[in-house]
């Protein structure tokens, strides 16, 4: 036993290797077992994924860092079921690369904000957030109505995101940027959009603007739709919980 | 995935227990190895007095 | 700088630093073409390169040093190290302190997108921890691997190599968030191209840490080296695994994380958590086990708990990551691992605070008289106080208290004010006049005004967020008799603003603090050096100079 300690100790290759060993274990035996969680938790058949419009709004919450101060977990504590809604379930973030759990609620939490406020009032909060909440502390985001929502690649996103898991068909591909302006055109030809992505799909005027389709109508899209994706939460109670 | 999820989280439940028990055992045992003091003793001691420059 | 290189290190540089201008301009050059963001950082990097590049060349021609270098430790990286560290801490904490004031005072973003608190938060947390600690990291861990292993680094290239590619890797991190550019993981938010590269700078430390080790003529590794080591070693396994993600295009820097939903959670915090943990607490300690003992002139208490508390450190601290997703849709086995092995952390946890503590026993005195002991002792004090809160918070029905409000903010900053930057300013007091063979520092006066304002800014940091934290939670559950929450969300919000203030306050001593030592350490550089060499290293007494 002593050599094996004395050479442990001489030797620093070994001294790396045994940090290794030592420190890769408890990650594995946490992290291996979630990758079968699907067997276990809730499933949703019927969830459906973000379309390109959701899924750039979300980028934008991802790139100015909404997820800082906002979180989009609600836990199993009476409270936070008694302020935002139902428990999150595993499922609902199932399509989220990333998640966006947040660990912070300097603003409150918003895992079902969507549907909670009209869009007009989502326009209103975001280009000056204490023009309709007088002490809030939130940034001012004026310029997300002004800047063109950049949709050329758009297709290549929702193939990125085909290659880590989330089930985009081709069409659903080949059609992203097309569908991205469709679903915040509702004079125009919304049918694809519709056939591709489920009746559910809010098709709306989000930021009030007909000339363009503005950054604010891809985020206030997203918010919109957040907690709508899957009706798991709604279901009696979800298997295996 | 073939392997499934309860004998994943039966492993992790029970590796884990022994593997830190046998973890913390040698290193205990390293520590606390008489014939280890000296050394260890030593070893602390000796960067007090280092000098500036690299043993050639 | 140049001086030291040899011929065929300088032609090495030249030829890296012309690659990596090229890459920069490929990178500007396809991200343009798609009006990415990229392009911005396709310029950064050529011109980082380039001005790189006109420093080797201006050199190129000076003589080549000499065989008698070899008698002598490399120490030429670890002093701008120390001069880089000093100056993100004092970037880093100035974004502290402002993105503070921004949720006390919203509109001071001047209705711009780059000055939002979502975007400038990462440039604070990036700054702090990744600029000031890993350059303080990088800089103390090569003179403590050349002291404790008695050989000179292997090479004069690759030291320089590590130091200015990270701060390259640093530079694209807090740029990139300004402009939007980040992935959302706390803590890993720069985008796969900076993450592949420092991926490339993180193989490189470790490998010139092991051709040092190789060079020892000490049989023995000193446990200082054990630290760093596994610092080194477990933060490129976390960032490695947590940054696995897809990117759009190579044209571009979006990518999409290859981890989603509950999983993703887990592997995000299982780094969160173990970035905490080897990032800032066992290179930090690497730093204890070196600079405390040698400043206090005294080996450290016992030599054998710090062996225990290195392994018990090392695996219990890979556990613990669940414990930041309590009550959430984790599975609850994982929850409660993450709980039990956080309360186990504890133990060698406070076997390294007291082993800290024990070695100053007896030597009271000094710390009284020398700032620079007791910046280290406030840190082993500030160590053991946030490991117990830690372990505390991780248990399931106080975490439901503090999860998500200013509880968690206070007690990250109780660790990274009161144990991280103090040890690292103890540090760096004891080290630069080492390095720049200095009798002392330039003004042991200002060296005392720095650790009152450090520990009066913990201070009021700290508690301005526990009682904000308290508070917050405490508002959150409150029923009233019909059955139905008391206070509104809004109502939380309205009242936190009295701490925001004490909190920006805390900060701005801190940041003070900073700015007097970043002034003492030019200063002491900038004496000119004694016309008769100071005896080397080893007099640790005679530095010890009392407060005036």
């Amino acid at each position: 036993m002593f050599g094996i300690h004395y050479r442990l100790e001489r030797k620093s290759i070994t001294l790396v290797l045994a940090i290794m060993v030592v420190a890769s274990i408890g990650g594995l035996i946490e992290i291996a077992p979630l990758f079968t969680i699907d067997e276990t938790v809730e499933t949703d058949p019927n969830m459906r994924v973000y379309t390109p419009l959701e899924l750039a709004g979300r980028n934008i919450y991802i790139r100015e860092g909404c997820y800082a101060c906002h979180s989009q977990m609600i836990r199993t504590l009476q409270d936070d079921v008694d302020r935002y809604g139902h428990y999150s379930l595993a499922v609902e973030s199932k399509y989220d690369h990333p998640m966006l759990w947040g660990s912070k609620r300097t603003g409150p939490d918003l895992a079902r904000v969507g549907g909670k406020y009209s869009d007009a009032w989502q326009v209103a909060h975001l280009t000056n957030p204490r023009s309709v909440v007088p002490q809030s502390v939130m940034p001012k985001y004026r310029w997300l109505n002004t800047t063109e929502l950049q949709t050329t690649y758009l297709g290549e996103h929702l193939k990125a995101q085909r290659d880590v898991g989330v089930p985009y068909t081709d069409a659903m591909i080949a059609n992203a940027p097309a569908d991205a302006v469709a679903q915040a055109s509702p004079d125009g030809d919304t049918q694809g959009l519709v056939k591709r992505y489920g009746p559910a799909t809010q098709v709306r005027l989000f930021d009030g603007d007909k000339r363009t389709v503005s950054e604010m109508d891809a985020l206030v899209a997203y918010l919109q739709v957040l907690g709508k994706l899957s009706k798991a939460a709604q279901a009696p109670e979800p298997a295996g919980k | 995935m073939d392997i499934a999820h309860s004998t994943l989280v039966g492993f992790s439940k029970s590796f884990g227990l022994v593997y830190l028990l046998a973890m913390a055992a040698v290193a205990l045992a390293y520590a606390l190895w008489p014939r280890n003091r000296d050394r260890f003793d030593k070893a602390a001691r000796d960067i007090i007095e280092d000098e500036d420059k690299p043993w050639l | 700088m140049i001086s030291g290189l040899t011929l065929s290190e300088r032609q090495a540089a030249i030829a890296i630093l012309i690659l990596g201008t090229m890459i920069g301009i490929v990178m500007a050059a396809a991200a343009a073409m798609r009006a990415d963001a990229m392009e911005i950082h396709g310029y950064i990097v050529a011109l980082y390169s380039l001005g790189l590049l006109a420093v080797v060349l201006r050199g190129y021609f000076a003589p080549e040093p000499d065989d008698t270098r070899l008698a002598s430790y490399y120490d030429d990286p670890s002093k701008a190290g120390i001069i880089l560290s000093m100056a993100w801490a004092v970037f880093g904490m100035f974004m502290g302190v402002w993105v503070a004031l921004l949720l006390a005072f919203p509109d001071m973003t001047f209705d711009t997108a780059w000055a939002s608190f979502g975007r400038m938060r990462p440039v604070h947390t990036t700054g702090v921890i990744f600029g000031f600690g890993g350059n303080a990291l990088i800089a103390t861990s090569y003179h403590v691997m050349q002291r404790t292993s008695r050989a000179r680094m292997p090479g004069q290239f690759s030291p320089w190599f590590v130091l200015l590619g990270y701060n390259l890797f640093c530079i694209l991190a807090v740029s990139g968030y300004f402009m939007g550019i980040t992935q959302s993981k706390e803590y890993a938010e720069p985008e796969w191209y900076a993450d592949i590269w420092l991926v490339v700078v993180w193989v490189t430390y470790l490998v010139l840490y092991l051709r040092t080790l190789a060079r020892r003529k000490e049989p023995h590794i000193y446990v200082a080296n054990w630290y760093y080591l596994a610092f080194i070693l477990v933060v490129a396994i976390l960032h490695i695994v947590n940054n696995l993600a897809v990117p759009v295009s190579f044209a571009g820097a979006k990518s999409y994380s290859a981890f989603s939903g509950v999983q993703d959670a887990m592997t995000q915090w299982w780094y969160g958590h173990n970035a905490v943990a080897f990032f800032l607490t066992a290179g930090f300690l690497g730093m204890m086990y070196y600079y405390l003992p040698k400043r206090a002139g005294r080996p450290i208490y016992s030599y054998r708990m710090s062996i225990i508390g290195f392994w018990g450190i090392t695996f219990f601290y890979m556990w613990a990551g669940s414990h930041h997703l309590h009550y959430t849709a984790l599975p609850q086995w994982v929850q409660t691992l993450g709980m039990t092995f956080s309360l186990m952390l504890l133990i060698p946890s406070w076997i390294a605070a007291a082993n800290a503590l024990l070695t100053l026993n007896g030597a009271w005195d000094k710390v009284r008289d020398d700032a620079t002991l007791r910046f280290m002792m406030m840190a082993a004090v500030f160590y053991g106080l946030s490991t117990f809160e830690g372990s505390f918070m991780a248990i399931r029905p106080v975490n439901s208290l503090s999860h998500y409000t200013d509880w968690t903010i206070g007690h990250v900053h109780s660790g990274a004010l009161g144990w991280v930057a103090m040890i690292t300013f103890g540090s760096i007091y004891a080290l630069v006049p080492w390095l720049w063979k200095r009798e002392r520092m330039h003004s042991p006066a200002l060296v005392e005004v720095h650790f009152w304002l450090a520990l009066a800014g913990t201070l009021i940091y700290v508690f301005a967020m526990w009682n904000s934290g308290v508070l917050q939670g405490l508002m959150w559950r409150t029923y009233n008799d019909s059955g139905t929450l008391t206070y509104s969300f809004l109502d939380t919000v309205v009242a936190m603003h009295p701490y925001y203030i004490a909190r920006a306050i805390g900060g701005l001593f801190f940041l003070t603090g900073a700015v007097v030592g970043s002034y003492n350490i030019w200063m002491t550089i900038r004496q000119p050096a004694p016309t008769v060499a100071p005896p080397g290293d080893e007099p640790v007494l005679a530095h010890l100079e009392p407060a005036e």
